[in-house]
């Protein structure tokens, strides 16, 4: 069996598995610290039941991202190894500065939150959860500034048959990346928002614990708006960005294949790769695409037939991964705005409630088309215009390839199911009462001597 | 010094202080079965390493990130070429990590005995196999000038390689059996610091074994003749293990399980000195070893990296003590966070 094409399938299935659970522990810490926050402050109760219900489900959701996590870092290496080796010089230092300075100050933290309730004073105890989660959030810088450097390698160049450093700073600074970040880290946010206003409708529409979820909501509604406009904005960026650095990537994002002034955004387009053309094209909007790529009307763009045909990425795939996309950013600025409008007659409004019940899936729809788009887009380059995906894999065995596929579909798969539906239990259970009892020390601020 | 010396070494102490920390994880994990008798046993353990075991698992990633950053090469054929027994090894990680936080989720007897055993499997098999993948290296590895593996998963299996996976098993037993017998009181420290007492004689005979034939196995000594001050670090084994023994008795159990912690690194360094330069050696042909010389990165980025790690690894080491500090103290049956 094809190594190539099971790597690739491999690395889809368990990158695209890592950010089920990625964004939410992104959005989560963030609410999560903040509502203990809260608590240290004012001392108000319910906002630590908040911190230890939603802490909770945080939680359960972090475990399965950090150990999905470790097999990616090491999946350059065992899948990737001849891109590992031409790229390492400035990809691995990348991943390699993301562990220290990240995921150390996660991991860490992260333990002394879980059992350091009696341990610590209030603040403290916040204190740490802030720490989690701006680690969690720096992870992200370095891992996409890793990523963006796949998109538009910059400040290398080639020496000793390989991409070497030569620039460290137009690696992080370059645009991509930046743009990169902010869309990323927002869409995450809106993904936990969704994630804290469904459940707390689920209980909301039951007239359980009313207090603590109209709070819980609110706080997730605020986040949510904020951030829903955020990913619109930066998203809008994100395809200037792809417009002047992969032109592959925005002819298939929109299935343009003629170079044109003025080209339009289709509300619906069917690409037919084989002989380079649409076979349906319905309401197109003159010009649409020129504005938004480039902000001008009357830019041209470059369509796919102006490359050669090993040369463009999967059309249909990207174009419908970025329609769907951007529908559903619209659809998520709509639910955040007609719920600010509802944020203070929640009660009164069973039928939002339960649209906002059943969007939960959408945000994890919406990040994961996200990834499609950018990483089928870029096809068929690993580093785009720099490293083939086919020159990248490593020398083994197809067979080897096969059976860890099967073995992380297996033990992935059991693993999804069990994750969700302890989260899922949980999220129905509500808070306990029992938590009460379970109130942190308290004590003065900062280092207290322990007794040993 | 030369960078790329300095970066060898580096590389050798993320390895050793990761068989350091996480080592007395993946014992408890493998003692688990054996001495969690009852319910409340089992919880005390998994909650013995519970606030710690996340943060002494990223210095997995870290030396696999460093390996990727300083030695580009290394990195890309040491893991395709040991690709099922790294994998084998992560999807062991996977199980135990989520186990700590799923057992406990659900109050049933099959759902606990599913994450008991995925503690067990979970904890011992990356123990052994992080050995077997270390002798072999020692040995040398069937890999030619492209660095392609010519081997299987049991090409690694050979005597030598299995008596590394059972010296690290051992060794992180030892170490496993006394952090848990600091962090427990009643039945289960009586358990635990006799099942360290037990161990001892035979990791002291493994080690010899190991030390022993890793003249006839590898060339791991020819440095040490060269340069036989080297042999130092031999002695500093040896005595540490020696040490372990005496506060044992004493019933010093911090001091036992620092000793402990110092016999794994100077047996990580050990193998480290033995192998400089090579990182990666080949067993078919010396032309084709891997280096800290021909495989580093640029030295651009080795001078960033290492000015990173200078930075960060203290500040990291400041508040990972700070955090053992915190929790070094019994685990309290009322305040499990498991
Ligand atoms: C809640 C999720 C979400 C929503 C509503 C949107 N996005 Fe997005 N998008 C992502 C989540 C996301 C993502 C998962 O975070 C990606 C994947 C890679 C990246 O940088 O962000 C992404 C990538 C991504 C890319 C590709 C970047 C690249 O190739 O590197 C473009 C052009 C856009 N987005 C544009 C948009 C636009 C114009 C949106 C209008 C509403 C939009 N996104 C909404
Ligand atoms: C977590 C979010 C991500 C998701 C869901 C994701 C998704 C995918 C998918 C679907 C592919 C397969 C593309 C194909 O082969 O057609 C892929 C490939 C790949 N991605 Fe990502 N990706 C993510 C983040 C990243 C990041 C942050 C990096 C780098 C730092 C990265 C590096 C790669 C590499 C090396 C490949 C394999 C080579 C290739 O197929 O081009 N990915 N990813
Ligand atoms: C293909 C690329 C990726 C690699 C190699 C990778 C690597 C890792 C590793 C090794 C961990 C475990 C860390 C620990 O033990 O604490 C982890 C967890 C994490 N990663 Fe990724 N990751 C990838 C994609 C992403 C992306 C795209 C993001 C963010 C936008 C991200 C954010 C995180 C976060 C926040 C965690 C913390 C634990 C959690 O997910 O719940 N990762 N990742």
């Amino acid at each position: 069996m094809d190594a190539l094409f099971l790597s690739r399938l491999q690395f889809a299935a368990t990158t695209m598995f890592h950010f089920l659970f990625v964004p939410l522990t992104l959005g989560l810490s963030v609410l999560v610290a903040y509502m203990e926050t809260k608590y240290a402050r004012t001392g108000d109760e319910t906002y630590l039941r908040m911190t230890k219900f939603w802490g909770k489900l945080f939680l359960i959701n972090f475990a399965v991202g950090v150990v999905t996590g470790i097999t990616l870092e090491f999946q350059f290496g065992t899948n990737w190894s001849r891109y590992s080796a031409y790229v390492g010089d400035i990809f691995g230092s990348l991943l390699a500065i993301e562990a220290t300075v990240a995921f150390f100050l996660e991991s860490t933290f992260i333990g002394i939150w879980i059992f350091g309730w009696k341990k610590l004073s209030k603040k403290a105890h916040a204190t740490v959860m802030w720490l989690v989660a701006i680690g969690s959030n720096v992870s992200a810088v370095w891992i996409l500034i890793a990523n963006a450097w796949m998109q538009s390698p910059v400040g290398y160049t080639i020496r000793n048959g390989r991409a070497e450093l030569v620039d460290f700073g137009a690696v992080i600074s370059q645009p991509f990346a930046i743009v990169k970040f902010i869309h990323t880290v927002s869409s995450a946010y809106v993904l936990a928002a969704f994630f804290v206003m469904g459940i707390s409708a689920y209980h909301l529409l039951k007239k359980h614990h009313i207090e603590f979820f109209t709070r819980s909501f609110r706080m997730a509604l605020t986040f949510g708006l904020v951030f829903s406009f955020t990913v619109f904005i930066l998203g809008d960026l994100n395809g200037v960005v792809v417009a002047h650095k992969q032109p592959t990537k925005l002819a298939a994002m929109e299935s343009i294949w003629e170079t044109q002034p003025a080209a339009p955004v289709y509300m619906f387009a069917w690409p037919d790769e084989k002989n380079a053309k649409n076979t349906i094209e319905i309401g197109a909007i003159p010009g649409a695409l020129s504005l938004l790529a480039y902000h001008d009307y009357d830019h041209v763009v470059q369509g796919l037939r102006e490359f050669p045909a090993e040369d463009r990425p999967p059309v249909l795939l990207t174009s419908m991964a970025f329609k769907g996309m951007v529908g559903l950013g619209c659809l998520f600025i709509v639910l955040t705005v007609v719920g600010w409008f509802k944020r203070k007659r929640l009660l009164e409004s069973p039928g939002y409630l339960k649209i906002m019940m059943y969007a939960i899936p959408l945000p994890y729809l919406a990040t994961q088309l996200g990834w499609l788009l950018t990483e089928v887009g870029r096809q068929p380059w690993i580093v785009y215009g720099l490293v083939r995906t086919e020159e990248a894999v490593s020398p083994v065995a197809g067979y080897q390839v096969a059976v860890s596929l099967l073995a992380f579909l297996l033990v992935y798969g059991l693993l999804g199911l069990a994750g969700f539906s302890l989260i899922a239990k949980y999220a129905r259970k509500g808070p306990q009462i029992e938590d009460e009892d379970a109130a942190p020390a308290d004590g003065s601020e900062g280092e207290q001597a322990q007794p040993a | 010094m030369d960078l790329q010396i300095i970066w060898f070494f580096l590389w050798g102490l993320l390895w050793a202080i990761f068989f350091m920390t996480d080592g007395f994880d993946m014992g408890i994990g493998s003692l688990y079965p054996f001495l969690g008798k009852s319910e409340q046993d089992k919880r005390l353990m998994i909650n013995a390493m519970g606030p710690l075991w996340d943060g002494n698992q990223v210095w997995l990633i870290t030396a696999g990130g460093v390996t990727f950053a300083a030695f580009p090469r290394v990195y890309a054929v040491m893991f395709s070429s040991l690709y099922s027994a790294l994998l084998l090894i992560l999807f062991a990680l996977i199980l135990r990590g989520v186990s700590f936080e799923f057992r406990n989720k659900l109050d049933e007897p099959r759902w606990h005995k599913v994450w008991d055993t995925c503690i067990f499997v979970g904890s011992t098999a990356p123990a052994v196999l992080f050995g077997v993948a270390f002798a072999n290296i020692f040995q040398g590895i069937p890999i030619d000038r492209e660095g392609i593996f010519h081997g299987t998963l049991l090409t690694l299996l050979n005597p030598y390689g299995l008596l590394g996976g059972v010296l690290f098993l051992v060794l992180f037993l030892q170490h496993g059996a006394l952090w848990l017998s600091i962090k427990t009181e009643g039945e289960l420290h009586e358990r635990a610091k006799r099942t360290a007492a037990l161990l001892w004689p035979v990791v002291l005979v493994t080690a010899v074994v190991f030390l022993v034939s890793s003249k006839f196995a590898t060339r791991l000594y020819d440095n040490y003749i060269q340069q036989p001050a080297l042999f130092a670090v031999v002695v500093v084994a040896v005595l540490a293990l020696a040490a372990v023994r005496l506060f044992l008795f004493r019933g010093e159990l911090f001091r036992a399980w620092f000793a402990s912690a110092l016999t794994i690194v100077s047996a990580t360094f050990f193998g480290v000195i033995g192998l400089f330069p090579n990182l990666f050696p080949s067993s078919l042909n010396p032309r084709y070893h891997l280096t800290a010389f021909n495989a580093s990165s640029s030295p651009l980025t080795l001078k960033i990296m290492l000015g990173v790690v200078l930075v960060f690894v203290p500040v990291v080491l400041a508040y990972q003590i700070w955090a053992y500090n915190k929790f070094r103290t019994k685990v309290n049956p009322e305040e499990l966070g498991y």
